[in-house]
């Protein structure tokens, strides 16, 4: 029998399956070439816009500095802003999820026995590692050309901090959506609610401009909201600008807001699909 | 033991009502009305091991939701139901890997890449032994003459092509039972006898126990013995497929050649159906056929006489209509 092979054989296959849903993922993915090219250079169209912005501005305020930031920072600022949303920003996964619920494929999960979140992680995960893999030469070209904007490389303890809060956006932005994505069964609909989210990403995570040009009364509610975690934090980490103890400090706050949204993506889970077994089906 | 057992099963959807008109979609947004729908209402059922059982009804009588409480896609409203032991609604691991559910309108394939992807999807998921899983998939993408096809992109497949590969797909696992709903759902006719063909073969061949739900006559005539009418919720038929004609065929058809042209009028014997002299047909109760077509034989000049059980599938219709009466009744 193979329940008599023991918890590590256990392990081993699970491990395979998980390995294998990613490996065809990432074929399901390569499916789409042209789409990944033309997002791939889409990503890099906005930072253009956001330099032009802020050449005018500092070319108006006539100053070599804007709340602190030089010219060269802004532009540093938004490209490792760029990084980090590629790792946290999960196009059409709440969209996918509400589509699934909506179409009744989410039954599948109920069926056959795979977990949907641990799956959907894995899909994801994929989409991210072809994306890198399509986009790296493009982002390793702009980071060479605009390396005279950067203060030069961070030390490694610093690097590791950096990659771990890439790493750690990614996994908040997983569960942030995953879990607005499984309100739809109680609303069907998710987009107004998407919506919202989106903006305030855009405007809390530091994603339009830095955080630090805010008023510091500004500040602190920002400090308890998981959204700088997203994109903000992991360019502060490689500019320097959180060190020592506070960095260890945010880094643990980053997990524990993974940690939460993972388990409120867990119950809501659970409970979206005892109401979808209840009504409808 | 019954394999699958259902005791007094019923579920009920609450479902919104959306008033007519704009002003009173507004009103809508405040205060929502809704209606229960009784989509089972207590069904009792037992089925043994290695049974192929087609639950027929027309559209919205029950046969789907009760396919899905029998799943676990759905929880009841109340009775109890197990599966080889399972409560399906509880969605043990277990469990799971014991059954399949086969929808004919809905695709668990990966619609971007060949169906052999989602083949070696199920087989992890399934964690079927690698040996066991080609041997599988072979016989199975053999016996539907599918293997030309397992190379390309299931959303290039046609409808009867990807039919072929969901049920591949479903039965890889080697599941104990199987619950297909309208599988043979928008086929050609071809595909359809294709599907039936492999279905009874696999039946046969594995012994598994099969719940099948179809509007379509011709599946279940081709496939099952045992024949579970659905109507409104309740069952209103369980027995052998010739059985249906003996509890609802109230009628028989007479077919009458006369010598010559001149028909007289038959109207008193039972429903002229057809005249189209020296033919006519004539829809006769069944209690009385041998003494109408005694008296006509020895009035008439007749050549050829027969009698015949009506058309299976108007005999059901009427077995439906005859539970719509009652239940206005009620």
């Amino acid at each position: 029998m193979q329940r008599d092979h023991g918890i590590l054989h256990g392990h081993m296959a699970r491990m395979h399956t998980w390995w294998m849903i990613l490996q065809i993922s990432l074929e399901e993915r390569l499916v789409y070439r042209v789409d990944f090219a033309v997002a791939t250079l889409m990503r890099f169209l906005p930072i253009v816009t956001q330099i032009f912005l802020w050449s005018a501005i500092f070319e108006a305020v006539h100053g070599d500095n804007v709340a602190g930031f030089r010219f060269e920072d802004f532009v540093a600022y938004y490209l490792l802003v760029m990084i980090g949303r590629a790792f946290s920003s999960m196009p059409a996964l709440a969209s996918g999820i509400a589509l699934q619920v909506r179409n009744g494929e989410i039954k599948k999960f109920l069926i056959q026995p795979v977990d949907l979140i641990g799956f959907l992680l894995l899909t994801r995960i994929a989409h991210k590692l072809v994306y890198y893999l399509v986009s790296m030469s493009a982002f390793v070209l702009v980071l060479y050309l605009c390396r005279g904007y950067f203060p030069g490389w961070p030390d490694a303890p610093t690097l590791l901090a950096f990659i771990a809060s890439l790493i750690l956006a990614f996994l908040l932005g997983f569960f942030l959506e995953a879990t607005i994505g499984l309100v739809s069964f109680w609303f069907l609909e998710v987009s107004s609610l998407l919506f919202i989210y989106m903006l305030l990403n855009f405007v809390l995570s530091g994603h339009m401009f830095p955080l630090d040009l805010l008023p510091s009364a500004w500040q602190a509610p920002l400090n308890v909201l998981p959204f700088k975690y997203l994109a903000y934090f992991p360019a502060a980490v490689f500019l320097g600008k959180v060190s020592g103890p506070q960095l260890a400090y945010e880094l643990g706050v980053q997990l524990a807001w993974v940690v939460l949204f993972m388990v409120i993506c867990r119950v809501t889970y659970y409970f979206g699909v005892r109401r979808y077994s209840g009504y409808g089906g | 033991m019954a394999i699958i057992e259902l005791n007094a099963l019923a579920k009920t959807y609450r479902i919104y009502q959306k008033p007519e008109g704009l002003r009173a979609s507004v009103r809508g947004l405040f205060r929502r009305k809704y209606r229960d729908v009784m989509a089972v209402r207590g069904i009792d059922l037992r089925v043994e091991q290695g049974e192929f059982v087609a639950f027929l009804g027309p559209n919205g009588a029950g046969k789907t939701t009760t396919l899905k409480l029998l799943s676990g896609v759905i929880n009841p409203t109340s009775g109890a139901a197990t599966v080889m032991g399972h409560v399906p609604w509880k969605r043990e691991l277990d469990y799971r890997k014991r059954f399949a559910l086969v929808l004919g309108q809905k695709n668990q394939l990966w619609w971007d890449l060949p169906a052999q992807e989602s083949f070696r999807l199920h087989q992890q998921i399934y964690q079927i032994d690698p040996e066991q899983f080609e041997r599988t998939r072979d016989e199975l993408v053999d016996l539907l003459d599918i293997a030309q096809m397992l190379g390309q992109p299931v959303r290039e497949l046609s409808l009867g092509e990807r039919m072929k590969m969901e049920l591949v797909a479903a039965l890889l696992h080697s599941p104990e039972v199987l619950f297909l709903d309208e599988p043979t759902i928008g086929l050609d006719v071809i595909a359809q006898h294709n599907v039936q063909k492999f279905l009874r073969h696999y039946q046969e061949s594995r012994h598994v126990t099969i719940l099948l739900s179809s509007h379509y006559m011709k599946d279940v005539a081709a496939l099952c013995k045992r024949v579970v009418i659905i109507s409104h919720g309740r069952i209103i038929y369980d027995g052998s497929l010739s059985g249906i004609t003996d509890r609802f065929g109230g009628h028989k058809i007479v077919t009458l050649q006369f010598a010559n042209e001149r028909v007289p009028d038959l109207s008193r014997f039972g429903q002229v159906i057809e005249q189209q002299a020296p033919r006519v047909r004539l829809r006769v109760d069944r209690g009385k056929v041998t003494a109408v077509v005694g008296e006509i034989l020895s009035q008439e000049e007749i050549e050829d006489v027969s009698v015949e059980d009506p058309p299976l599938e108007e005999v059901i219709a009427d077995a439906f209509s005859m539970a719509d009466v009652k239940e206005d009744d009620e």
